[in-house]
């Protein structure tokens, strides 16, 4: 996975509150068998709109999403990420995630930037104000910056460090393998079991 | 007494036991609590991509005995004998069923009589039992907290995760409680509770949260009913819904194939026994529904927070005071082709959708049977019933409720997702109008420009009857009314042609 430590990009506004994950990525697309290359599904339905906002000049080379509450709700589909990440996405503002949303994100370093509603405000209008402009975001320090403004974002510690250190998830869980065998040796047989099929 | 030791005597709520008996390696200095996962449900949609993870890092998936598979997002609900229609579905059902072999994961595939849908499965198999961690790439795994269990859906970095090491690093979720007390009126269900409590709390009042819902009306529910609550857990923006175990719990477990058997049973159900609540556990958040004045709960909009008793109109965006909720609610309208005002009740629906991990069971087939038992479907309506598990379907059958939907004018369908998400050919063309016993009514989730009210399976069955959003509770007044929507007897018609 690739670092994120600062990060610096246009900034597209998605003034839209509730973007669940079949806006993200309709279930159309679901039927790939592949991880990459989701970049002409991302918001496939609103994309035929040549008025929506990811249509428009500049911000079709946007890679900094500032979007309304509740983004990411909704489906657990990890293709909605792919999709942002394979348009160009390196980063989502939002002042409310889905949950399992945020997670993927955490997983293809896309960073989901946690944002108090009333900054979100002052970034779109930095953004109406100067459309085109680029946002820098600081992930020590969980800052952006667009224009003179500069508000702060919140994510939690341990995801910082591993977006910062690009580490990889199951990597750092084998490193507790004896651990899960252990566990695995006291686990009650009641417990369900798949295999033999019944 | 000078010293004590620290025994942690603290009161905790079901999902802390459930969560503390799961804990691999406690996470420290804000680190994430490593859990074990007891069951990995696993369909065509959200693997593929995991699989290839592991192949590609040269991984085993570690316990194949606590995995299971099962086709279901993309599989027709006709002609299910031929081959898929279209190339994109095929190929992830084929993909599927190579990496099962390759990794030997059991595989319920379609034709074979326990395939269905992932969530209809698990519990159907004895599987799904309280007090366990079940995860599967699909939001609706919240489904199976009907047990007791912690059941959380999760991305496909975490499928491949959990096939690789069978735990998940995770932060321990915050506590809310949802209280619904009270008896339900007949003709509400678990469907109009779980509906009623997303418009209350909004679709993201639940992030981060698990709900444990509980009180009188909950423990009355049997266990189709919990799961049907659970199930939309995640509408409310919440990982996992839960409902602590009790003898309705362990009634529906006991027996079925993978349930535990002998000494195992008695263990089980002693450890089963002290998984609920303790008295005092405090949650983060505590949330209060009155069943008794509950009705028919529908929605109009396209969240399913965006939802009103039946009885009431469509709401006006220009009386809500957040601005994003106005703004939400008018795109909503304009999508939905619906006017603030307008009673909910005149609403003319062009299909109706029986099915979903929400509302497919045997007991929400039945329950919508004998609404229509006799009756004769609206003519500007089409009926899809579709069993959530070919089971169901047996079972539906072995009951004549087929023949029943059959002679409604419904048509009767083989097991799967289907409408509630439009991955295979079911799907609404656009500006259709589904009431839909499915979960999420978002922007073309049942096909491009199709619009969906989430509704309950008596509602269903009622709207389907009369054409336009309908409860019971109508059919009661028409028949006061001296109108009756039954089919025409052609056995008497044909007596009094013959006479």
């Amino acid at each position: 996975m690739e670092k994120f430590t600062t990060f610096t990009g246009i900034a597209a506004p998605l003034e839209r509150s509730n973007v669940d994950t079949d806006q993200i990525i309709p279930a159309v697309y679901l039927k790939r068998v592949t991880k990459t290359g989701f970049e002409d599904a991302l918001f496939a339905g609103w994309r035929q709109d040549p008025e929506f906002v990811l249509n428009r000049a500049p911000f079709q080379g946007a890679s900094v999403l500032v979007a309304g509450p509740d983004f990411g709700t909704g489906s657990s589909r990890e293709h909605a990420v792919w999709a942002l990440r394979d348009f160009g996405f390196r980063a989502v503002l939002s002042s409310r995630f889905g949950d399992i949303f945020r997670g993927n994100s955490s997983k293809q370093g896309l960073l989901a930037a946690q944002v108090e509603e009333a900054d979100i405000a002052k970034v779109w209008a930095a953004i109406e104000a100067n459309p085109g402009v680029e946002v820098t975001i600081n992930l020590e320090e969980r800052s952006v910056r667009v224009s003179d403004l500069t508000v702060g974002f919140s994510i939690d510690d341990y995801t910082r460090w591993r977006l910062m250190e690009g580490l990889d998830d199951i990597a750092l869980t084998l490193r507790n393998e004896h651990k899960i065998t252990e566990f695995e040796a006291r686990r009650q047989s009641w417990r369900p079991q798949t295999l033999p099929v019944k | 007494m000078t010293e004590q030791i620290a025994v942690d005597v603290r009161p905790r709520t079901l999902a802390e036991k459930v969560w503390d008996d799961h804990v691999v390696v406690r996470g420290e200095d804000g680190n994430p609590d490593l859990i074990y996962i007891d069951l990995h449900l696993v369909h065509e949609v959200t693997s593929p991509q995991a699989f290839d993870g592991l192949r590609l890092a040269g991984r085993p998936l570690r316990r194949v005995d606590l995995t299971i598979a099962t086709e279901d997002h993309n599989t027709p609900t006709l002609n299910i004998d031929r081959q898929i229609a279209d190339p994109t579905s095929r190929i992830q059902i084929e993909t599927l069923r190579t990496n099962a072999a390759e990794f030997g994961v059991r595989l319920h595939s379609l034709g074979d009589k326990e395939q269905g849908i992932v969530h209809v499965v698990g519990p159907q198999l004895g599987l799904t039992m309280p007090g366990i961690t079940v995860v599967c790439g699909d939001s609706h795994t919240s489904t199976h907290g009907a047990f007791g269990a912690m059941a959380f859906g999760i991305g496909t970095s975490e499928v491949e995760h959990v096939m690789a090491t069978q735990t998940l690093p995770l932060k321990p979720f915050k506590t809310m409680a949802i209280r619904v007390e009270g008896e339900l009126r007949p003709g509400v269900t678990a469907k109009d509770i779980i509906l009623a409590v997303i418009a209350k709390i909004g679709t993201g009042g639940g992030q981060g949260y698990v709900l444990e819902f509980c009180g009188s009306a909950i423990r009355s529910l049997s266990m189709e009913g919990r799961m049907t609550i659970c199930n939309m857990s995640i509408e409310a923006g919440a990982r996992a819904g839960m409902v602590a175990p009790d003898e309705v719990t362990f009634e529906y477990v006991r027996g079925r194939d993978h349930a535990p058997t002998g000494a195992d049973w008695d263990e089980a159900v002693a450890y089963w026994k002290t998984l609920p609540t303790d008295e005092g556990a405090v949650f983060d958040a505590e949330v209060f529904l009155d069943a008794t004045d509950l009705e028919p709960f529908v929605t109009w909009g396209t969240n399913p927070g965006q939802g009103v008793l039946l009885s009431e109109p469509v709401p006006h965006p220009a009386e809500m005071s957040d601005p994003n909720e106005r703004a939400a609610a008018e795109r909503a309208l304009e999508y939905m082709g619906l006017i603030a005002g307008t009673p909910m009740k005149d609403i003319p629906v062009d299909t109706v959708f029986l099915g979903s991990c929400t509302n497919s069971r045997i007991e929400d087939l039945r329950a919508a049977a004998e609404v229509v038992r006799g009756k004769k479907k609206a003519d500007n309506v089409r009926m899809l019933v579709v069993p959530g598990s070919a089971r169901v379907r047996l079972e539906a059958e072995a009951e004549g409720l087929d023949q029943i939907f059959q002679d409604f004018g419904a048509e009767w369908r083989f097991a799967g997702c289907s409408m509630c998400l439009g991955m295979n050919p079911d799907q609404l063309a656009p500006g259709e109008r589904c009431a839909s016993t499915s979960n999420r009514n978002f922007e073309g989730r049942q096909g491009k420009g199709g619009r969906t009210h989430l509704v309950s399976p008596l509602v269903a069955a009622a709207t389907a009857i009369r054409g336009t959003l309908s409860s019971p509770w109508d059919l009661q007044n028409d028949a006061s009314q001296g109108i009756t929507h039954d089919a025409q007897d052609t056995s008497t018609a044909e007596r009094e042609a013959a006479l």
